[in-house]
């Protein structure tokens, strides 16, 4: 607290994107321009402004969370959400570039031409797009809680007032720009800290990080309980702590046990094992099912394509995402595995998501450093946030002003805007309490049980019908939404019901293809007429087109 | 350590698709037994599509080997570490060596695979573009 340094670093991101947008505004007038400036820009460009719309919250804030409260299985989160940019280059860029199409619904419309199926892919846009919008909210608000002592709405509702304003102000027509500088801003906030991070951690005798007798406070702390959890103190009491509580702790004290978190040194360091519990390894294969076939599916990673002149260059592009976005992940990890030296309290509070924007303040003190880097943090969080959200919310309305709304006026997609933005800046004021990964981590696993099977088979195999594709999507996904449903509203499960409703992506994504299949063999008729024709334009390179 | 790539590779000096208006008189000119098979391709002749159902076999058989790869490489590693325990405690450099595996090295690997894909892909497109032009019949 009492860093002088974050607000300004806030305010002066918040005005670039929207002084970008601006700026861009008065270039572009039309979707076109937009377009053909893009084919002006190098894939380098194209890739950096694709890297930094993907590079969300769940990236900057959430998986150093979960490393600092799971440990080496969360690690999955993080190569599987780069792994997704691999399988969307296996089986997708190139055809989806070639097809033309510019969202999934329209995707939907132009391989099958069923104005049902159309009408079913909006809905679930729509609602991949709103799950993945809250976490981003949320995690505004949490880090302007924790950086400026705001209250959490204050956070959550200026990052959605200043997206839904810059996007229903045409603010998104060339802003390439805006999303390539942050993906950079993001890299820089994340890996210059690291640099002094680690020079501290040298300085300070390379303490341990996970120590023979568990963590302790490497400073006299008072910690004030987020979460209800319960705690086991080193003499073996047991202690319920709710929000509010306050705890205080002395240098060199041991961090107590935590309900739900891996405080023992080995559940953290080491992978969870067979035989003792089947379910971690079942979640662990879900969770990279999800984040693996789930990329694809994000309503807008696929508007991005279209930006690319041609199906090579898409492929080419999608290649120099997938090495952007892989050198960024290698930093998120190092924040975790820091936070178990530097910043053991927020174990105990529950504010495991805020561990990158204390970190720099915890490790190297309030000297002028200190403050600069954690400033540099912030600003590269609040990067990720009007990006990601920028991206989202633009699909989201526009599929909104065009499928309905009716054909999309200027005046509508402001209309299907604020909309979009309005609903979910709601809904993250009532959640929280959830972990910013866990949720992105739900959104993945909708996607890749609605749109990965209707993608890859449409792309891939003509016998697929639009009965067969509208039962997959409404089976598969729909018992993926079920299961997001269950999680944040339903009541706490245990045992095996939990793990597969946590993690539901290991059996929606195989019921989702095989239904998808199977009822596609059985109106084998339904198949369209053109599907030779559709099939030549996916796959032939363009330069043969006549 | 983004990779760059090189701007019009192995496909061959290919120009940017333009909108072309094509009259009847420049396809006369033009080779006409290659023009042939273009039209085919066009006409969803049986021969065209033959060629094309050939093209989409060969870049899915490609994508799927690809991805045999990557779920063995990756994809077996939870088994691993399941199954030999072990192995979780191996350090390397100090550090142990799941750590080692899915927070570093897992990402050039999958850059690695990404881009033999690419360079694979574009060189079926090639031998397609190369059938279609000049076809050995």
């Amino acid at each position: 607290m009492g860093n002088d340094f974050v607000v300004p670093a806030i305010v002066a991101v918040t005005l670039v994107t929207v002084g970008i947008g601006f700026y861009g505004l008065r270039l572009a007038r039309t979707t076109s321009d937009f377009l053909v400036a893009s084919r002006a820009i190098s894939p380098t460009w194209n890739a950096a402004a694709i890297g930094g719309e993907y590079l969300s919250a769940a990236s900057f804030l959430g998986i150093a969370g979960l490393v600092l409260k799971y440990g080496v299985d969360v690690l999955w989160y993080p190569v599987g959400f780069a792994a997704g940019y691999l399988a969307l280059l296996l089986f997708v860029a190139a055809p989806l570039r070639r097809s033309g199409a510019f969202t999934l619904p329209d995707f939907c419309e132009l391989r099958l031409g069923s104005r049902r199926l159309r009408i079913l892919a909006t809905a679930f846009v729509i609602f991949i797009g709103w799950l993945y919008l809250v976490p981003q909210l949320q995690g505004a608000g949490l880090t302007l809680a924790t950086v400026a002592g705001s209250p959490y709405p204050v956070g959550a509702l200026l990052v959605a007032a200043v997206v839904t304003a810059n996007v229903a102000l045409g603010g998104m027509r060339a802003i390439t720009f805006v999303q390539a500088f942050q993906y950079w801003l993001k890299l820089t906030a994340l890996a210059v800290p690291v640099i002094f991070l680690a020079l501290q951690w040298q300085a300070d005798g390379r303490p341990a990080v996970t120590p023979p007798d568990g963590p302790t406070f490497r400073a006299a702390t008072t910690v004030v309980v987020e979460h209800r959890a319960t705690l086991t103190l080193p003499d073996g009491e047991i202690r319920e702590v709710r929000p509010g509580d306050e705890l205080s702790f002395a240098a060199g004290d041991p961090v107590p046990d935590v309900s739900g978190v891996a405080t023992d040194a080995d559940d953290w360091l080491l992978p969870s094992a067979a035989g003792a519990d089947d379910r971690g390894l079942f979640a662990t294969y879900s969770l990279i099912l999800a984040t693996f076939l789930g990329t694809m599916g994000l309503p807008h990673v696929l508007v991005r394509f279209y930006t690319n002149p041609d199906g090579a260059a898409a492929r080419r592009t999608t290649l120099v995402v997938l090495a952007l976005v892989g050198v960024f992940y290698l930093l998120p990890t190092l924040y975790g595995v820091l936070g178990r030296i530097y910043t053991p309290q927020l174990l105990i509070s529950g504010q495991t998501d805020a561990v990158v924007v204390l970190l720099p303040g915890a490790a190297l003190g309030d000297g002028l450093i200190g403050r600069l880097l954690a400033a540099l943090v912030a600003a590269g969080a609040f990067a990720a946030f009007l990006s990601t959200s920028s991206g989202l919310l633009t699909s989201v309305a526009g599929v909104i002003s065009t499928d309905v709304l009716g054909r999309g006026s200027v005046r509508g997609f402001r209309l299907a805007t604020v909309i979009a933005g309005g609903v979910p800046a709601v809904l993250a004021l009532h959640v929280s309490g959830l972990d910013v990964s866990q949720v992105v981590g739900l959104a993945f696993a909708v996607a890749a049980s609605s749109f990965c099977p209707l993608l890859v088979l449409g792309i891939w195999w003509r016998g697929l019908t639009d009965v067969g594709a509208t039962a997959g999507v409404v089976v598969g996904g729909g018992a993926a939404i079920g299961a997001v449903l269950v999680t944040v509203l339903g009541p706490p499960l245990t045992g095996w019901p939990a793990t597969l409703i946590a993690q539901p992506a290991a059996w929606t994504v195989p019921l989702a293809f095989t239904v998808m299949v199977a009822v596609s063999m059985a109106t084998r008729r339904r198949a369209p007429a053109d599907v030779a024709a559709t099939m030549l334009r996916l796959h032939t390179p363009e330069a043969l087109r006549m | 350590m983004a990779k760059q790539l090189p701007d019009v590779g192995s496909g061959g000096a290919v120009p940017p698709p333009r909108r072309a208006r094509i009259v009847l008189a420049d396809i006369t000119r033009q080779d006409s037994r290659a023009e042939r098979t273009r039209a085919e391709l066009a006409q969803q002749t049986q021969v065209g599509e033959a060629l094309v159902r050939g093209l989409v076999r060969a870049q899915l058989a490609l994508a799927l080997r690809l991805s045999l790869v990557v779920a063995i490489g990756l994809g077996g590693l939870p088994w691993l570490f399941a199954i030999a325990p072990s192995l979780g405690r191996t350090t390397v450099a100090g550090v142990n060596l799941p750590w080692l595996l899915l927070g570093v090295a897992s990402f050039p690997f999958l850059i690695g695979v990404g881009w033999a894909y690419v360079r694979l892909a574009e060189r079926n497109e090639q031998d397609f573009t190369d059938l279609v032009q000049r076809p050995e019949r």
